[in-house]
């Protein structure tokens, strides 16, 4: 085991309290704390609820309840690359869906999926509001917008050569 | 703590500083830098004059992000306002583009003209998207100078609440996120009872397609923050909330620096304007729920539970969030406010029809030409919005139907094109105005997999209470999946009928209960396409696969052997130099082969 | 009072602001089917089943939470209500598991009954389970399959017992009422109180069915099979077979018991009576030496592990005594063993409990007598009845039996154990008598009785004042410990029982078809136990005779070092 994979971990928890220390006396104050956790966790599991429960004094079926209500909530670690691709009306009358097929195929995942070693995950997602871009779709912050089945091959393709790069260079 | 004096020396000041006026001295850039700006590559081209600015020392040249002007397929835009000059408008820049009118337009006063493009706003009229592409939303002085925060004063100075609940009950504004409900009589109603108070904006946009709300906020968040103080002292509440999408990180930021400004500038919290009155405003995040959009789910996600909807009776206005009277109102409502302080009650509702006063934004998606978001008058037709405004269809292609009121509306049929748009007129149609978002529809698009597309969304954002909404549309969707995958029977028609009734009638809220709109209202207008897919086994528009099957034109085949390569099942049989021919049983229907083939030699066609 | 004036199906109706309309139709006569309804614990009108027709209102109003306004025009029963109506209930009953035959809920399931009453004749949705298999603890199975969402359960877990080990999970068609992680109701703070059960409207949740267990050691020669049954079974059990709320039917039971072919038939009270002689020893040795106070009662198990869970601070609080059900199960495995010249471990302990809790602390680790399990299966007054019914017994018409010596003997005290305050009464009986050295008359204390779920009394003996409290239902006494904890309420001793109305109430008592009715069963069960009080010839624990002979014969004296060898027990932190 190494230390300080174990002091990383339990840095994160202090920050969680002194978060829920920040909002414990704010009405309403779960769903903002676990916002904040997911982004500093990346996840939400089941010792980060935990700890949450306890500390705003909500019972931890509540919490759990709520994380799974919500879609941005996640119980499962993310990819590095978190692809998210647009399947609202507008994207969706403009080909999102063969859009979609294209990228799960390359990434070998299914919709809703991590890849094994961490790297992309692939969520359809609800409109981002750029429909004037339809169709679009994101890599973490990254916006990309009218898509072709070509277009979106070739983005890809740049970001699994980078992770491939990245790999070799470890290596 | 700004005084009304200050307040108008900012105006000033920033009108000649920033370039703002019309009499201006020096030039003024602005490039439009809302979510469809910056994914179009805004920032660079931004980042480009900003550095020539500094490094060259363009004297009086000041240049601004601004939220976006409407025309979301031309960005990245650049404006330029030359003293003196019409504004030059330039389109789709990228650094390139952006260096020639630095080196060309600002250095030598030569006009770049072909990047440019004269946007026609001919028909519209903005009041909620006044400022929107015009001023800096991260620099609260640019919405002072245009005669921002002028409303608030002048309600804490010269109108009773009472007064001002009058006049906003006058102008006819009526909520733009759904169903139409008078503003004024809202906060009539919360006004009646003392103590703890809230105001919300709604600004959980959940519609796909519809993103005017994104657009204000990331345009001009002040007149938001504006007009929900301007609403605390109506009913008299100290505090508000903004529930805003998580999924809009853009305006987020946007509204969490205009709220730091405002308070800062002393325009939210503690006597405000030099008054009695207080008044903040706290952000808070939705979380990928759209039912959340529905007022009693959004208050129920802010008191931190799972948004679910409540019944109503007892409306929020009542017993809202926390249980007390609370006032909601969407993004775009809430923009309206000011100007309707500002120019009065009569001028408002001298704009639009005798049932539905002033303008409505529309996203305008889809199959058309100008895609983007528009404000036109109530009772502007279809017709111009989509022939005029929108510049027609795609493609030369044939319009079929504009869904609008998003998974609650309809789809609006062809033949129908001469409606004017109002609240009334739309319900009638079998849709609704919802919050805007007019998504239209060309003869490739398959209205029976339309619908399906919306039942699937409705099931998957359905919050789970009541069994109607639950289970309901859940089996709504399980018949549209049978008749889209060529095994629906006649009766599945009635079935569905009755479904859809009983869910209008017993569901929840008002989600659950227009949930069956997207069907009924196809099935209204469309029923020969449900009919063609059940008695006839095929799919018109061409869309669902089941109908569908994929063949290579012997004649056009070259034998490239470019679609071989392309498919993932290897379906495609055949050699390079040989025929080629596609095995059905392995085609998956993917549609990828179509597009690779370089001369259009593969088609579908109906079984 | 103001009073509003409105119209249901015609008729006019004027009641008072504030009243909803299924209950202003209910002055009526008018009764609107309700399913998640609960009154004041569940008012959430989600289910749909009570919609109503308002004349000029859009859609259809939940009549459960819509309160009356004046001139209003309501239909309860027109064609679109009707319609509805009928297709929600094909809804949920499409996604619910229609095991109906086999679901031990069978004719007494509301789900039923609603279908029944609205004319559902066709259910021509597919069926489809989309939920998590049957999961069960010790004393609690839930099968989500069955399950309508109708939250009641969660209702009650949260918001009357303070536990919250469940809730609504996921959205859309996935919701699904459950535990984080799905993990067992064992894993987490669930104290197995069983009010879940109690509420739930069907066979969603059930208890944990040791019947199989009982009939085996029935079956197997080799066993002496003792069953000892809790004074709340006797006034409850008549339900099962369509007898009055409240009957008492102990003598019928006890045939019962023996036809069922138990060796010996045996009675909880003698061991409640047990319980009072050291539990009241305890109180008075606490408070003049000194000891921890305010002393809190032990007999519920649901309420044990509420306190090892949330309120670690008390333990020590916790009189030490076992519950009667274990000590009975301590005494039959030494003392009545000794007595009867049988092995021990050939003694086969079964109690019979209105109570899922008592299933669970029957197996905690502390639970044995000189290595013996002291109890070795639990069934519910439903389980047993269950088991009647299967023995083709007209239980009904059976004569009275009487319970066997030498645990068989009870008092009144011992009786009213199964109501709230009983505990408390019982003691002040047996202490008004040692602290005054007389044998007292005036012996009910009603200022312990009743169904509130928090009482205070101060009652003074011999110029001693005890300050008392009682509280029923775990969120109950979670405020009042929130209130010695933070200095704003003390007392000498405290009763604490797990479910609303103690025992009478518990998680394995007959099903209440009409929740409406709850309170009123409550009341009349309690009443049932009073009576048998008033009826006794002996009404105090101390003067039980086969008690004395206990103590004579084998304990010596309350408290000796042998008694808490055998009848006291200790707390963990959990």
């Amino acid at each position: 085991m190494g230390t300080s994979v174990c002091n990383c971990k339990s840095e994160k928890f202090k920050q969680l309290e002194l978060i829920i220390a920040e909002h414990k006396d704010q009405p309403g104050s779960l769903i903002p704390v676990m916002h904040e956790a997911q982004e500093l966790f990346g996840y939400l599991p089941l010792e980060v609820q935990t700890v949450i429960a306890e500390g705003l004094d909500v019972p931890l079926a509540d919490v759990y309840g709520v994380a799974t209500f919500y879609s941005k909530f996640t119980l499962q670690a993310k990819g590095q690359y978190q692809i998210n691709v647009c399947l609202g009306t507008a994207c969706y009358v403009k080909g999102a869906q063969l859009i979609i097929e294209k990228v799960a195929d390359m990434l070998k995942i299914k919709v809703g999926e991590t890849s094994q070693d961490g790297l992309f995950s692939l969520d359809a997602t609800r409109c981002i509001g750029a429909c004037g871009l339809a169709p679009v779709m994101t890599v973490n912050e990254k916006v990309y917008g009218q898509l072709t089945v070509d277009k979106v091959e070739k983005i890809m393709k740049e970001y699994l050569d980078t992770v491939g790069r990245d790999k070799n260079a470890n290596a | 703590m700004l005084t009304l004096k200050q307040l108008d020396e900012i105006r000033e000041k920033t009108l000649t500083a920033a370039n703002l006026d019309n009499n201006r001295k020096g030039t003024r850039i602005v490039v439009g830098m809302a979510t469809c700006g910056l994914a179009a590559g805004a920032q660079p081209v931004y980042d480009l004059f900003q550095e020539a600015i500094d490094k060259k020392g363009l004297g009086g040249v000041t240049i601004a992000q601004s939220g976006c002007i409407g025309t979301c397929s031309l960005e990245p835009i650049v404006d330029v306002y030359v003293p003196g000059k019409e504004k030059i408008t330039y389109i789709q820049v990228n650094p390139e583009k952006a260096q020639r009118i630095i080196d060309e337009h600002l250095a030598k006063n030569q006009v770049v003209s072909e990047f440019t493009k004269d946007l026609d706003f001919t028909g519209q009229e903005r009041i909620a998207l006044r400022n929107c592409g015009i001023i800096n939303p991260e620099d609260i002085n640019e919405y002072i100078a245009l005669d921002g925060y002028k409303a608030i004063a002048k309600v804490l100075n010269e109108m009773t609440p009472a007064e001002l609940i009058n006049e906003i009950k006058k102008s006819g504004l009526r909520g733009r996120g759904g169903a139409g409900f008078p503003t004024g009589m809202k906060w009539q109603f919360a006004s009646t009872s003392t103590g703890q108070k809230y105001v919300c904006c709604n600004a959980d946009e959940g519609d796909p397609g519809a993103y005017m709300d994104r657009s204000v906020l990331e345009g001009d968040p002040h007149s938001v923050l504006e007009a929900m103080a301007i609403a605390g002292y109506a009913i008299g509440a100290n505090q508000g909330y903004i529930y805003v999408r998580a999924e809009y990180p853009v305006a987020i930021k946007r509204l969490d620096i205009a709220i730091a400004q405002a308070r800062e500038a002393g325009l939210l919290g503690k006597n405000i304007l030099g008054t009695d009155f207080e008044f903040d405003i706290e952000l808070r995040l939705g979380a990928g729920a759209f039912v959340c959009g529905e007022e009693t789910a959004l208050m129920t996600s802010i008191e931190g539970k799972r948004g679910e909807p409540r019944p109503r009776p007892p409306f929020p206005a009542i017993k809202g969030l926390f249980a007390k009277p609370t006032i909601l109102n969407n993004v775009e409502t809430w923009a309206n406010i000011p100007p309707i302080i500002l120019k009065g009650a009569d001028w408002f509702a001298g704009i639009g029809t005798e049932r539905s006063k002033g303008t409505k934004v529309f996203a305008l998606v889809g199959k058309i030409n100008n895609i983007g978001l528009i404000e036109v008058p109530m009772g502007t037709t279809m017709r111009t919005v989509i022939e005029k405004i929108g510049g027609g269809i795609a493609n030369g292609k044939k319009f079929k139907a504009a869904q609008t009121g998003g998974p609650s509306g309809g789809c609006i049929p062809a033949e129908k094109i001469d409606t004017p748009i109002e609240y009334e007129t739309l319900i009638e149609l079998g849709s609704m105005m919802g919050s805007g978002g007019m998504i239209v529809m060309d003869e490739d698009n398959c209205i029976v997999d339309v619908a399906r597309f919306f039942l699937e969304f409705t099931v998957d954002e359905s919050c789970g209470k009541c069994p109607p909404c639950r289970i309901g549309t859940k089996r709504m969707l399980q018949l549209l999946e049978k008749i889209c995958n060529n095994e629906g029977e006649e009766s599945d028609i009635e079935v569905l009928e009755n479904l859809a009734k009983t869910i209008k009638a017993g569901a929840l809220c008002a989600l659950g209960q227009t949930a069956p709109n997207p069907v009924l209202s196809t099935l209204r207008y469309f029923r020969h396409e449900y009919d063609a897919h059940i008695k006839e086994k095929k799919c018109p528009a061409g869309v669902c696969k089941a109908f569908m099957k994929y063949v290579i034109d012997k004649d056009k085949c070259t034998k490239c052997h470019i679609c071989a390569k392309s498919c993932p099942t290897n379906a495609i049989i055949g050699n390079p130099k040989e025929t080629h021919y596609i095995d059905p049983e392995l085609c998956i229907k993917c549609g990828l082969c179509i597009t690779k083939c370089p001369k259009k030699a593969i088609e579908k066609t109906n079984n | 009072m103001d009073m509003i004036n409105l119209k249901i199906d015609g008729l006019d109706v004027s009641v008072s602001k504030g009243t909803t309309i299924l209950e202003a139709a209910k002055e009526l006569k008018i009764d609107i089917p309700t399913l998640c309804y609960i009154k004041k614990l569940n008012e959430v009108g989600s289910c749909r089943v009570c919609v109503v027709e308002i004349e000029g209102k859009r859609g259809l109003q939940p009549a459960c939470v819509t309160n009356v306004s004046e001139g209003m025009v309501v239909s309860t029963a027109n064609k679109t209500v009707r319609e509805t109506r009928k297709n929600i209930l094909e809804l949920i009953l499409a996604n619910h598991n229609r095991e109906c035959l086999s679901c031990p809920r069978n004719l007494k399931c509301e789900l039923q009954k609603l279908c029944n009453e609205a004319g559902v004749d066709n259910v021509y949705y597919e069926k489809k389970a989309l939920r998590s298999p049957v999961s069960a603890s010790l004393s609690i199975v839930r099968d989500p399959g069955k399950c309508v969402l109708c939250g009641r359960c969660i209702s009650v877990c949260a918001n009357v017992q303070n536990v919250g080990v469940i809730d609504f999970a996921y959205r859309g068609p996935q919701t699904a009422v459950t535990t984080p992680y799905e993990q067992n109701l064992s894993e987490n703070s669930c104290i197995n109180c069983g009010q879940c059960i109690e509420i739930c409207p069907v066979g969603a949740l059930q208890e944990k069915d040791d019947t199989d267990k009982v009939w085996s050691a029935i079956d197997n020669p080799g066993l002496h099979v003792v069953v000892q049954v809790a004074p709340a079974v006797r006034v409850a059990l008549g339900e099962e077979f369509g007898m009055p709320v409240g009957s008492n039917v102990e003598g019928k039971m006890v045939s019962a018991l023996k036809r069922l072919g138990f060796d010996k038939v045996f009675d909880t009270d003698f061991s409640a009576d047990l319980t009072i002689m050291e539990e009241g020893t305890e109180l008075l040795d606490r408070i003049n030496n000194g000891g921890k106070l305010p002393l809190i009662t032990s007999c519920s198990p649901g309420w044990i592990k509420f306190c090892e869970h949330n309120y670690q601070d008390f333990l020590d609080n916790l009189s030490s005594c076992k519950s009667p059900q274990q000590m009975f199960g301590a005494v039959a495995k030494s003392y009545y063993a000794k007595r009867a010249d049988i092995d021990p471990a050939k003694i086969f302990v079964v109690s019979v409990m209105p109570c899922t809790a008592k299933k669970f602390e029957a197996v905690r680790d502390e639970m044995q007598v000189n290595g013996y399990r002291e109890v070795d299966a639990v069934i519910t007054t439903r389980e047993l009845a269950k088991m009647i019914k299967l023995s083709g017994m007209d239980f009904t018409k059976l004569p009275d039996g009487t319970f066997d010596g030498i645990l068989g003997e009870s008092t009144g005290a011992a009786v009213i154990f199964g109501a709230t305050g009983g505990v408390m009464e019982a003691a002040l009986r047996t202490v008004a008598d040692i602290l005054t050295g007389k044998d007292l008359q005036d012996i009910d204390y009603k200022e312990v009785r009743g169904l509130e779920g928090t009482r205070e009394a101060t009652v003074e003996i011999n110029g001693m004042e005890i300050k008392l409290a009682i509280v029923n239902g775990t969120g109950n006494a979670a405020k009042l410990l929130d209130k010695i904890r933070a200095g704003e309420a003390n007392y000498h001793f405290i009763e604490v029982m797990a479910c609303r109305g103690g025992c009478i109430n518990g998680g394995g008592q007959p099903i209440i078809l009409d929740k409406s009715k709850t309170e009123e069963v409550r009341q009349r069960r309690a009443e049932g136990l009073y009576g048998i009080d008033r009826s006794k010839e002996i009404r105090k624990s101390h003067q039980n005779p086969e008690i004395k002979e206990l103590y004579a014969d084998f304990f010596e004296k309350p408290g000796s070092h042998k008694v808490h060898e055998h009848l006291h027990t200790h707390y963990v932190k959990r």
